[in-house]
């Protein structure tokens, strides 16, 4: 028997004008900065600012800072976790998870009233110091997804036995997560670097609480003060996050291939 | 492990020799206190259903296991506590464990590097491995372009390449189809043979061991039961497990009727057996053992010892005709015939003779 897929279709078209009616509806208004006409004015007023430059390449600049220094935390403790310590699984999960129940507002007080000026270890007392604050501050936030992606790589490969075989020809572990590990869990790493860029690049209480000027507080302040150009922000913005996904996709078919076992 | 098997096994040079080896994982023993001495350029396998600690006795020698009891002593030298970097052994392991982004001379030529070898000549021993696992010409290929059977034998190239002191096989064979497991099986005794490698492997496939190895462990509950040749394991086991274990075996239950003539009773049938009966007492009850390929259907020569029963089963093997005989009691016997296309097969249900000699019949010790 033929089943109808008219249910299928209208699920998919009611979920995708969900999603698409709004982004339509905004940058149908991001065209109408001149009367009566669609132009892109919008966008050359954005894209010829020099502020949106500059806090544009500053977040860029953290968010690859970011990703270093999450990359570096966390493949060797998901790694060491998997195959040293897998009965600390569930609670690694658990501390990872964390950034998403306590607000970012939450942690970058605690972070001023830590590292403040008078404190012994005054992040916040130099802007080099209050920039190496944001990015950890960002390392935690894009903890969830750094790790879950980290996790899922290091799952699509028998993490302990390539261990032990590069281990028994004399491989230091420094060497194993280097030569062996990193490189077979590359995409899940770009993964995860993808999403912690989309996330830094939109951040907003954390780069304005430690005053710093990043992309985020740029686009609160035009919104505020302007009408067309927030919405010409907002579709740039999209397109940036739907850039990274994208790249997400494409490298998944750079991936090292799984050798099969099949004759 | 039975005396005649220690004797054996100090009988043998010892380039590698565990010594009183045991390990425990919290309160369960798996490895119990395991005595090994292998030659130099010898095939040892060890063999024993899963969970009988043969693969943690072979990951104590690679040293991903540290022995809770026990030494491990390499060309004179313990190596116990050392780590598995350090102790320039080559290891294939059953899930082929190659690494997935290198390509094959990259896999090869990996352990070169880590010693620090220059690259012509890194290049030149990749070659001349791939030369020897005949896959010459295979260098820029990755793993997943390679069958199964390519793969492990790419494993194996990689665990000789740094030249070794000693190679560990644990279970290669076992992720392959039959046909490539022959094959292959053969392939890595030649290899083995060629370059005089010490070797260990495990399996728990019965066929694998006796046909490439000098040596077999044969393992049981974490305990070596005996240590000897293919030939002595599968003729002259000394345990109820071994004889069991390996190859198919009939277990005949009787009673002592003269230990001074070396005298059994089985139901009512007088056999002289050719092995000491130890202290047994006559009207103690025994258990005996023969080889299916020590019986006949029907009268044979130089087999004297005659039961009579009715065929139960017949079950046809192809070139081989396998036959199981009641013959009271609790005893029946398998027995295999060659399939002769001139002689229509036994019938299940008729009754029948079989014959054997009191010479192939083992004395189990329970």
């Amino acid at each position: 028997m033929r089943r109808s897929r008219f249910l299928p279709w209208l699920v998919f078209i009611l979920g995708a004008a969900y999603f698409l009616l709004p982004l339509i509806a905004t940058f149908d208004f991001s065209l109408k900065l001149k009367r009566n006409v669609y132009s892109f004015a919008a966008y050359a007023n954005v894209l010829g600012d020099p502020l949106f430059r500059q806090t544009f390449g500053y977040s860029a600049l953290i968010a690859v800072c970011t990703i270093i220094v999450g990359a570096v935390l966390i493949v060797p403790a998901a790694y060491f976790v998997r195959l040293k310590f897998p009965a600390l699984r569930p609670f690694v999960e658990f501390i990872t998870l964390l950034p998403l129940v306590v607000p970012p507002i939450i942690l970058v007080f605690g972070y001023i009233r830590m590292f403040g000026s008078s404190s012994w270890l005054p992040f916040t007392a130099s802007r080099q110091g209050t920039n190496v604050l944001l990015t950890f501050g960002y390392v935690t936030l894009a903890m969830p997804y750094m790790y879950r992606a980290v996790d899922t790589g290091l799952r699509t490969i028998d993490v302990q036995t390539l261990t032990e075989a590069a281990t028994i020809m004399g491989a230091s572990t420094p060497r194993i997560l280097l030569r062996v590990i990193f490189p077979n869990i590359l995409v899940a790493v770009l993964s995860g670097a993808f999403l912690t860029f989309a996330i830094v690049i939109g951040e907003f209480v954390m780069a304005s609480l430690l005053n710093r000027p990043a992309f985020g507080p740029y686009m609160q302040n035009v919104g505020a003060n302007k009408a067309y150009e927030p919405a010409a922000l907002a579709i740039i913005a999209f397109a940036v996050t739907w850039a990274a996904m994208g790249m997400i996709q494409l490298l998944a078919r750079f991936a090292p291939k799984a050798a099969s076992h099949d004759e | 492990m039975t005396n005649e098997a220690k004797g054996q096994n100090r009988m043998a040079a010892d380039f590698l020799r565990l010594e009183g080896l045991t390990k425990a994982f919290g309160p369960n023993v798996v490895v119990k206190d395991v005595d090994l001495a292998v030659g130099k350029g010898e095939f040892v396998s060890f063999l024993g259903p899963s969970g009988c600690g043969k693969t943690t006795v072979l990951r104590m020698i690679a040293g991903f296991e540290r022995p809770s009891g026990g030494r491990i002593i390499v060309d004179g030298r313990d190596i116990t506590n050392l780590r598995p970097n350090q102790r320039k052994i080559g290891m294939v392991f059953q899930a082929y464990a190659l690494f997935p982004n290198m390509t094959v001379a990259g896999n090869i030529g990996f352990g070169l590097k880590i010693a620090g070898m220059g690259k012509d000549e890194a290049a030149a021993r990749v070659s001349e491995m791939l030369k020897l696992i005949g896959l010459a010409g295979f260098e820029k290929r990755y793993p997943y372009q390679l069958s199964g059977g390519q793969q492990q034998r790419v494993a194996l190239a990689r665990a000789l390449a740094a030249r070794p002191s000693m190679l560990l096989l644990d279970e290669p064979l076992s992720a392959l189809d039959a046909k490539i497991r022959i094959s292959l099986r053969e392939e890595i005794r030649q290899i083995q043979k060629e370059l005089g490698i010490t070797t260990i492997f495990v399996t728990h496939d019965q066929e694998e061991a006796l046909s490439i190895s000098d040596r077999i462990m044969v393992m049981n509950a974490g305990r070596a039961d005996q240590v000897g040749t293919p030939f002595e394991i599968y003729n002259r086991p000394q345990t109820r497990f071994v004889a069991q274990f390996v190859g198919t075996l009939n277990v005949l239950k009787g009673k002592v009727a003269d230990p001074s003539r070396r005298a059994v009773q089985v139901n009512g049938t007088l056999i002289n057996i050719a092995h000491d009966l130890g202290a047994r007492k006559a009207g103690d009850p025994i258990s005996l053992a023969v080889r299916p390929e020590s019986v006949s259907l029907g009268s044979h020569e130089g087999r004297e010892s005659r039961l009579h029963g009715q065929i139960d089963e017949v079950s046809f093997l192809g070139s081989v005709i396998r036959v199981r005989v009641g013959v009271g009691g609790d005893n029946t016997l398998s027995l295999d015939t060659f399939n002769n296309p001139a002689v229509p097969p036994p019938v299940a249900g008729s009754p029948a003779e079989i014959s054997f000699s009191g010479k192939d019949l083992l004395v189990l010790q329970d």
